[in-house]
């Protein structure tokens, strides 16, 4: 037996195919499985158990993607509240490293506040939000992030997500710890208490000068404290703060990392902290004292908080058909033509009369019947009928000029373009695309090489996207253009070389993200062709820059090579003429006049 | 004997012949004072147009090359056209602009003015001096001289530049009068009386005068070799011709040097080559009516009472020497039949065209040499006095 089954082993090994298992042992009896016993293993599983197994869906794959994650859902909601209120946002973000692989992460707004009773919910219960069901651009979706950081916290520490807050007005603020229940996706409250706790932001010194902290009179701070790792780099919260800078001109943002000494050490000496020597000195070293680590300030550059978009109903070309069905059961319409006419956009008693004849239905019947037979004929229909595009105020683009201002703030460079194409439709859902693009003269920005590929900021709705850019259809748009025609080397079918930054921003009412975790965008071949339309606009413009400058460069070199042989012709002359010295600089001078006159005026 | 093209051969005392006759026949003395003041007005130009037309200046020489030569059949050499290069300032030509007025300043400060002379390839060292102004390579100094020559309409000799190349040697009944350049002596040059050896040009001709009393006329001869054989034998006494080697295209010295004795000596000339396009339409025509290349001195060094004896196409028939032959090359048919057509000398002479298609037909050349098929001394014994009384010759 021993014998077979190593020789068994060995044989699937020489084939090369062996996948790691052992043959099951054939002795063993197969129990046959009846409905009833199945029965009684059949049951609910909650989104909560489902996300904390497939927690890579949510952008919790590895430590170091967690801490950005969840610095990167809490700024989003803080933004979504301030933005909403009318706010002008501050928000203060702090990570203080705990011990060797775990960090507190807390992150304040100046927001309008939290009522008491949604905190719970809002922190410790998956899809429980404001936005999934509303069609209007904002930068969470689905009301899983913060619950989703929350609960990563709670499975690799242990420990609750804090949450202070303080509505306008109120005498207290509220401080609540809570957790959630994965088996109910139901939230636990564990502490819940009236505070004095005010909203503060501590900002960086400037110019050497400390600046007084500020506080607000509401504003919500969420702490959790989770098992993470801290790497500088592209992917790293500092990356994402930055970028967040950049596209959100309005906001103030504050933040420091605070590290253990010994983690601060290992940074110091070529940031290649090794793990054992960290783990060693995990137990001994105490987190180093916070108030000594200075704070980092993203000041803003504009005090424009954008327009709210509007909130629409949905356009009949971008729903599927069980959606029409549903919404057609729900309808608080009594006829079709209503139903059709109130719940979607774009769609006018008299085109509602259209289509319905086009489906050959009676206009007043009832949309719940409709519902239930012939929402097939309806929905085809509703295809063949020429509608209006939806409504486009749902959209708020950040502007070609705050764009500008946002990169000329972040990123040294010494050209700057921006441009904002006008809103279209996917899948009947309005969108706009965006960009941006810095041009550093090679050398000046050590960032930004001219041998390296330009590095590509990719928004959505005003999210910074770090991770996944492969995947992203901004990036295969970039890479679609034929930048090469614009003055960038390009190796085929990749981003082109240059110092430069490409800031791309998609902002639509429904980003089609690829995953949960929001990190790139499905490749729609709207999108892709409206991206390809507004970077070929930006490389336009990088052209005619590029273009100048070589004609300036050109122009110079010109002017210094004739500039060495003006001086011999002079002499020349003067030698035959026997010219005074005064006639021979005279005749430089004219001839430099001559010369420029025809070759360096453009 | 053949009947030398009619032509006014020049008398030494320029004075005693009307001044047209004179320009034809030699260089017209430009003294070095006019020379200069031809370099001075070309600067004063180039100032004028700076200073008080402002404008950018130009500067115009005649283009040489073939295209802009035309065949003179009255004076029998290539005389160039009325086309022009003009070289305005701008961007692309402020160095060459700049290094042609310093080449014109050393022109005239070191040369004429101090009466010194110096080779082509000192000038391009002396520029070395020019900081970056100076010349890369040596072809680059070379062309800005010849453009030099053609602007100002004086040949370089004149300007003080002594060319480097040295080339024909001669034996025969014929006395040089040469003067010792430093003490002015006379001095007398027997070239019948030089042994096995030969007199070799010199590359300044233009002071040497002749006395040919025993000489019927002038063979000049392609390769040295053959002109070895004829010395060795004392061919020259036996026909009373001097003998000229040129060894290859013919240099100016030397094409002057055969120009001044024929007219001085009133002797035909007669050629003797290899019979390949090279031989026909580079050396011989250029000796005779010049080149593309110098169009603007042509009138100088050509030599039009020239007769070309050998070896034409026919001659290898006539001599059966069919097997001694090459096939022409690639480079021999190209250069052949650019010269059927856009030679202004083949284009003229229909025996000129007929000789060349017979060579293409036969597609083989045939060098001097060849006649040693029938023996070593038949050159001289057989096919030189055959062709010579026959005066079967090509114009």
């Amino acid at each position: 037996m021993q014998g077979r089954r190593k020789r068994a082993a060995s044989l699937r090994l020489k084939c090369g195919a062996w996948d790691g298992t052992v043959p099951p042992m054939r002795k063993k009896p197969m129990v046959q499985e009846t409905a009833e016993s199945l029965a009684g293993r059949q049951r609910e599983i909650s989104v909560s158990e489902f996300f904390l197994k497939n927690r890579h869906l949510l952008g919790f794959d590895n430590p170091r993607k967690a801490l950005m994650t969840t610095v990167k859902e809490a700024v989003d909601n803080a933004l979504d509240a301030c933005e909403e209120a009318g706010i002008l946002p501050q928000i203060s973000v702090e990570i203080q490293q705990t011990a060797d692989t775990r960090f507190r992460v807390s992150i304040t707004d100046n927001g309008p506040g939290i009522v008491r009773a949604q905190i719970p919910k809002i922190f410790a219960k998956l899809l429980y939000g404001s936005k999934f069901h509303r069609l209007r651009m904002s930068r969470g979706q689905q009301g899983i992030g913060i619950s989703a950081a929350g609960m990563y916290g709670q499975l690799t520490t242990g420990t609750s997500t804090r949450i202070l807050s303080r509505t306008k007005g109120s005498k207290t603020a509220h401080a609540i710890d809570v957790q959630i229940d994965t088996r109910k996706n139901m939230p636990t409250i564990l502490k819940d208490e009236e505070s004095d706790w005010h909203p503060v932001f501590y900002q960086a010194a400037i110019d050497g000068k400390p600046v007084e902290p500020v506080t607000a009179k509401s504003g919500t701070c969420v702490t959790i404290e989770m098992e993470a790792a801290y790497v500088r780099g592209r992917l790293s919260v500092d990356e994402y703060l930055k970028q967040c800078a950049v596209v959100n001109p309005h906001l103030q943002l504050h933040y420091r990392i605070v590290l253990t000494r010994a983690a601060a050490r290992d940074e110091e000496e070529g940031r290649k902290g090794s793990k054992a020597k960290a783990a060693a000195a995990e137990v001994a070293e105490e987190p180093a004292p916070g108030n000594d680590v200075p704070w980092t300030t993203f000041l803003r550059a504009t005090n424009q908080v954008p327009d709210q978009p509007q909130e629409i109903k949905p356009h009949p070309h971008g729903v599927e058909l069980g959606m029409l069905m549903q919404m057609l059961k729900n309808s608080p319409a009594r006829t079709v033509r209503a139903a059709l006419s109130q719940d979607f956009s774009r769609v006018s008693e008299k085109t509602a009369l259209e289509i319905c004849e086009r489906a050959k239905l009676n206009p007043k019947a009832n949309p719940t019947r409709i519902a239930h037979q012939e929402s097939e004929a309806l929905f085809k229909a509703i295809a063949e009928t020429k509608l209006m595009r939806p409504p486009m105020d749902c959209l708020s683009p950040i502007g070609e000029a705050a764009i500008e201002a946002g990169l000329r703030k972040e990123i040294v460079a010494d050209f700057y373009t921006a441009v904002t194409r006008s809103p279209t439709v996917y899948r009947g859902n309005p969108f706009l695309v965006e960009a941006g693009l810095a041009y550093a003269k090679p050398g000046d920005n050590a960032d930004l090489t001219a041998e390296e590929p330009i590095r590509l900021m990719r928004f959505a709705n005003r999210v910074p996207l770090l991770y996944m850019a492969g995947a992203c259809s901004m990036n295969k748009a970039a890479a679609s253009v034929n930048w090469k025609a614009y003055g960038l080397s390009q190796p085929r079918g990749s981003l082109p070389l240059g110092p430069m930054v490409l800031m791309v921003h998609i902002a639509s009412v429904w980003v089609p993200f690829t995953s949960e975790s929001k990190e790139a965008v499905a490749h729609y071949p709207e999108i892709i062709k409206e991206l390809a339309f507004c970077l070929q606009e930006c490389g336009r413009r990088l052209s005619v820059f590029l273009h100048k400058r070589q004609r300036l460069a050109e122009a110079d070199r010109k002017r210094q090579y004739m500039e060495l042989y003006i001086p011999h012709l002079a002499l020349g002359l003067k030698d035959i003429l026997d010219l005074k010295d005064r006639d021979e600089q005279a005749l430089v001078k004219q001839l430099h006049t001559l010369l420029e006159r025809t070759h360096l005026e453009t | 004997m053949a009947k030398a093209p009619k032509k006014t051969p020049s008398r030494k005392p320029p004075a005693s012949k009307p001044a047209s006759a004179s320009d034809d026949s030699r260089p017209r003395l430009v003294t070095r004072d006019e020379a200069s003041t031809r370099i001075v007005n070309v600067g004063r130009e180039v100032y004028t147009d700076v200073i008080k037309k402002n404008r950018k200046p130009t500067m115009r020489f005649p283009i040489r090359a073939l295209s802009n030569v035309r065949y003179d059949i009255k004076r029998g050499h290539f005389e160039i056209r009325g086309k022009q290069a003009t070289r305005t300032l701008t961007y692309n030509t402020v160095k060459t602009f700049a290094q042609s007025m310093r080449l014109l300043a050393t022109t005239k400060k070191d040369l004429l003015d101090k009466q010194d002379i110096a080779g082509k390839r000192e000038i391009y060292y002396n520029s070395k001096s020019w900081a970056e102004c100076r010349f890369d390579e040596q072809p680059e100094s070379d062309a800005l001289l010849d453009d030099m020559e053609a602007m100002l309409g004086v040949n370089r000799e004149q300007l003080g530049y002594i060319p480097e190349e040295r080339g024909g040697e001669v034996t025969g009944p014929l006395i040089v009068v040469d003067r010792n350049a430093t003490t002015g002596e006379v001095v007398k040059i027997n070239c019948a009386k030089l042994g096995s050896g030969a007199w070799s040009i010199p590359s300044r001709v233009e002071h040497l005068s002749f006395d040919a009393k025993g000489a019927k006329f002038i063979l000049v001869i392609e390769t040295a070799s053959l002109f070895q054989r004829l010395v060795h034998h004392q061919y020259f006494e036996k026909a009373s011709c001097i003998l000229i080697s040129m060894s290859g295209v013919p240099t100016r010295a030397c094409r002057r040097f055969i120009r001044r004795l024929a007219d001085d000596q009133r002797l035909p000339v007669l050629v003797f080559t290899d019979g390949d396009p090279y031989g026909y339409c580079n050396i011989y025509r250029t000796l005779k009516v010049g080149s593309g290349q110098a169009a603007h001195i042509n009138r100088y060094f050509c030599v039009p009472q020239a007769h070309y004896l050998g070896v034409t196409p026919q001659d290898i028939i006539d001599y059966k020497l069919e097997d001694a032959t090459h096939p022409l090359e690639q480079a021999d048919i190209k250069r052949a039949q650019d010269a059927l057509k856009n030679d202004p000398f083949i284009l003229h002479h229909k025996e000129w065209q007929a000789a060349l298609h017979q060579m293409l037909k036969m597609g083989v050349r045939i060098e001097q040499q060849a006649f040693a098929k029938h023996g070593l001394n038949y050159v001289l014994e057989h096919y030189l006095p055959e062709k010579i009384k026959r005066q079967h010759f090509l114009p």
